[in-house]
């Protein structure tokens, strides 16, 4: 009994201390083993007729109507998506994920990829600013962003190294602001739900989550904001398995019915 | 038994014996072979498990930045999450102890209606996925919750983004563990001896207190180590619930993950300090229950 | 007698779908009932029910004029010596033996005197720090019987207290817990199957068959005189059912010569050991003769009993020296034969 005991007291626990770590990385992207395996199936079928789009979350909604444009435009070709945290996809990619083009929330995770000579001349496409969001009924009375710093307003805030996190600490330097907020959320649709579900008064989030949520939250622009404007750069990748393709995705995105769709979900030109 | 030659049951059996001792012989050098060579249709499996779930180990290893080693783990956030962990998942496992032992308790000792519904409902945080979970529980105990509203209302008290948040989370998703292993031992525990108890004047109390619990007691320490496990790894429902702030709910998971964002290495060098710690409390916990059964 | 004569008056009825246990038992301050049966007859189910552990469908359990029945196990002024002792494990002998003052509101240091006084009394003052599992079986058995007795109960219970003990222990085991039920001062139950246990353990012995009462009396008394096959295989008689009339018992077909002359329907009973083989029909003294066959051999103590079909069916018991003369085996016919002073009959 006690043997048997002393082997599942320390099998397991290291078990789940794997299980618990790798739970942390992949938890950003469900999507990346689905994505790389089916773009991995068409390399294998010789003709280029699947795009792999590796996309910030930010992108999710505009990219999937831009993707089904695409497919329309190219029938018989098929666009896959993997939306999640820049920083997570640009670490796939360097470890080798079969991706096309690359669509980054920031030039910071785009150098990772341009840094290993993964990706040449990456293009701004969009550029998006952050907000106020606040519950729909405003419990706290913010109007502006020198409220935030009030401790009676519960704040929540993009971790640093994320970057909605990062433009959120320029803009509150821009602003000379100190505020201490109650969370670092490790992505923005992480700090939206906190504010969505009531449990903050307020967050910085970027504008177009603040629109994607449909009411759900409210918006409030701030002059600082000019300050810690994001810039979305984007590339077609060195060894990009569609070739041709992938920067024809990007030439939509670059074209005006892109920039149509992205200033529509609240993105400002570059 | 019939030591008596002339009986007649000795008799066929010495008919049958040159037969049989052929036959006898086959078997055991047979039962030799068998008892000598490990069979490979479980020993292949086996092996490949083991690598399977050690090769990631390895990995981290491999990768870490051996040479930047010392500086990265002084540095004060590292020490200061790793202490939250701990902390929060011995209080976690604490609260676990205190409300599973008798939940198990309940479950394997008194019958009552629905008990199957109770049971499949206390394995529910297995199954559900730890970020619901932490929904869910930002949905009863949030600041907008059913029962958080009311705890803010009348008490002050607010859980998401504390540090009893954590403890909640934890506890949340590792309780079942406990449940789970501390039923199956007051399953196979002998009732017998809660008898002889009862006989000996001991009321149910007694019973359960000096007997009972004593005799599971493997069982409790199996449980709780799972428990304490579970919520050391922990990161959905933490982070869901209890967010993400340095010092106050900044578990070494956490860390693990925003680390990811910018620093793999410095990630690796996390995750091999929760394991190196966790490893070494759990072996420490069972050479010290080994020895003192 | 008066009301201190009896101690404990019950009836214990437990229904079970397959099975119904409808005992009577009385017993009296100081004397020690063994009830005695096969397997499956509800002694320990008797046992349980009169401890509190198994409910009881009907009747009433009256122990010194208080009634038991209504009262939880804990409650009980009972004390139980279990089969295999059920000591608890994490606990050292002296705590298993102070557990029940312990749970009776006795102060620690209390408990634990009176407990190490009760091991000295059973012989094991030097055991009282060892736990359960380094104890001899022996060993155990009497601690649990210290237990026991630590709660100073009115009913004391033992389920088949020697069963778990080997051959040789049990000698030594049985003749020490004879003493101590001596010194007891209260009711004594006790659950055997074995009868030697209950023939030295017990003042009175209560057989019980399918859940009720097929024989009772003093040991000698149903050693003597068996009622059913099971006693007289327990005692270790050849037992018949027949009629007697002026020339002897007859048995089925055969007319057995006996003892006592009675008349009407008797038990007829005999040792094995007072059936002699012989391959050919003996002359002589013997008015018992019949021819029977050999079914089957088995080693019987130092002896070898000889199963025997024919009119009646018999056990013999015989020397490996007259086996080997007779060279009998299974299926050959053999006389047997007994004397009737070696037979006993009573009535039915």
């Amino acid at each position: 009994m006690f043997r048997r005991l002393s082997r599942w007291a320390i099998a397991l626990p290291v078990a789940f201390a794997l299980a618990g770590l790798s739970g942390c990385g992949s938890g950003a992207d469900p999507g990346a083993a689905g994505t790389s395996s089916a773009s991995a199936s068409a390399s294998a079928g010789g003709g280029a007729k699947e795009v792999t789009v590796f996309a910030a979350a930010s992108l999710t909604g505009t990219f999937t109507e831009l993707g089904k444009s695409f497919e329309s435009a190219h029938p018989g070709t098929t666009v896959k998506f993997n939306f999640g945290s820049s920083a997570t996809l640009a670490q796939q990619i360097v470890q080798g994920a079969p991706a096309d083009v690359f669509a980054a929330a920031s030039p910071a995770t785009m150098k990772t990829v341009t840094d290993a000579s993964l990706a040449a001349s990456p293009t701004t496409f969009v550029r998006n600013r952050l907000q106020i969001a606040v519950p729909a009924d405003n419990p706290a009375k913010v109007d502006e962003l020198k409220d935030l710093t009030d401790s009676k307003v519960k704040v929540a805030l993009c971790a640093e190294q994320v970057p909605c996190g990062a433009a959120a600490v320029k803009a509150l330097d821009a602003a000379g602001l100190k505020v201490t907020p109650v969370t670092l959320e490790q992505d923005v649709k992480a700090t939206l739900t906190k504010v969505e579900l009531g449990e903050v008064d307020a967050a910085l989030v970027y504008r177009t989550d603040v629109i994607a949520s449909a009411g759900k939250v409210k918006g409030i622009e701030f002059p600082e904001a000019g300050k810690a404007i994001n810039d979305y750069p984007i590339a077609t990748l060195a060894k990009a398995p569609a070739g041709d393709l992938a920067k024809q995705f990007v030439d939509l995105v670059l074209s005006q019915q892109g920039k149509d769709v992205l200033t529509k979900a609240g993105f400002d030109g570059p | 038994m019939s030591p008596s030659p002339p009986n007649q049951p000795g008799r066929p059996e010495q008919v049958e014996s040159p037969g049989s001792r052929r036959g006898s012989g086959r078997r055991s050098a047979g039962g030799r072979e068998v008892a000598g060579r490990l069979p490979w249709m479980l020993v292949v499996p086996a092996l490949a498990g083991l690598v399977f779930l050690v090769l990631p180990l390895a990995g981290l290893l491999i990768r870490a930045p051996w040479s930047t080693l010392p500086q990265r783990l002084a540095a004060p956030h590292v020490l200061e999450a790793l202490r939250l962990s701990l902390v929060c998942a011995s209080v976690a496992t604490a609260v676990c102890l205190l409300l599973g032992v008798p939940l198990a308790w309940l479950l394997a000792r008194v019958s009552f209606p629905g008990r199957r519904l109770v049971r499949a409902l206390v394995t529910v945080p297995l199954v559900l996925p730890p970020v619901v979970g932490g929904v869910a529980l930002l949905l009863v105990l949030g600041r907008r919750g059913l029962v958080g509203q009311w705890l803010e209302a009348s008490f002050g008290i607010t859980l998401p983004f504390t540090t009893a948040g954590v403890i909640m989370a934890e506890a949340f998703v590792a309780m079942p563990f406990l449940v789970i292993s501390v039923e199956g031992a007051l399953r196979g525990a002998d009732q017998r001896f809660e008898e002889a108890a009862a006989t000996l004047g001991a009321s149910r109390w007694t019973v359960f207190c000096r007997v009972t619990l004593p005799m599971v007691m493997p069982g409790v320490v199996a449980g709780a180590v799972l428990c304490w496990a579970r919520a050391l790894g922990e990161f959905g429902a933490t982070i869901t619930f209890a967010g993400n702030f340095p010092g106050t709910t900044r578990t070494m998971p956490l860390a693990v993950y925003l680390a990811l964002e910018t620093e793999p290495e410095a990630a690796i060098v996390l995750s091999l300090v929760l394991l190196v710690v966790s490893v070494v409390i759990l072996a420490s916990l069972r050479d010290r229950w080994v020895s003192a059964s | 007698m008066g009301e201190r004569a009896v101690s404990l008056h019950a009836h214990l009825v437990v229904v079970r779908p397959a099975f119904t246990l409808d005992l009577t038992l009385e017993v009296a301050p100081g004397e020690v009932v063994a009830l005695l049966g096969p397997n499956g007859a509800g002694k320990t189910t008797a046992l349980r029910a009169l401890a509190g552990l198994t409910p009881l469908s009907g009747g009433q359990i009256v122990l010194r004029g208080r009634p038991l029945h209504t009262l939880p196990a804990d409650s009980r002024p009972i004390g139980m010596v279990f089969q295999d002792y059920l000591l608890f494990p994490h606990l050292s002998a002296l705590d298993n033996v102070a557990f029940g003052p312990r749970c009776q509101g006795v102060s620690k240091a209390e408990s634990r005197r009176a407990a190490a006084a009760l091991l000295e009394r059973v012989g094991l003052a030097g055991r009282a720090a060892a736990k359960p599992r380094q104890l001899s079986g022996g060993q155990a058995q009497r601690v649990a019987l210290a237990r026991a007795l630590a709660v100073r109960p009115e009913l004391l219970l033992l389920d088949e207290p020697l069963a778990a003990l080997d051959a040789h222990t049990r000698l030594e085991v049985r003749s020490q817990l004879r003493r101590h039920l001596a010194d007891f001062d209260g009711a004594t139950v006790l659950v055997t199957h074995d009868p030697l246990d209950a023939m030295v353990l017990a003042d009175r012995l209560i057989v019980i068959e399918n859940g009720a009462v097929v024989q009772q009396g003093a040991p000698a008394e149903v050693a003597r005189r068996p009622r059913t096959d099971y006693v007289a295989r327990l005692v270790g008689l050849n037992l018949y059912r027949g009629v007697a009339g002026g020339a002897g018992v007859k048995v089925g077909e055969l007319l057995l010569h006996t003892y006592e002359e009675l008349d009407g329907p008797v038990f007829v009973a005999f040792p094995p050991a007072a059936v002699a083989l012989y391959r050919t029909r003996p002359d002589g003294s013997p008015r018992n003769v019949w021819q029977a066959r050999v079914e089957g051999v088995e080693r019987h103590g130092d002896n070898v009993r000889v199963h025997l079909d024919g009119p009646i069916s018999a056990f013999a018991d015989i020397t490996p020296a007259a086996l080997a003369d007779l060279d009998l085996t299974p299926g050959e016919p053999v006389w047997a034969s007994v004397k009737a002073v070696e037979t006993h009959a009573y009535p039915a």
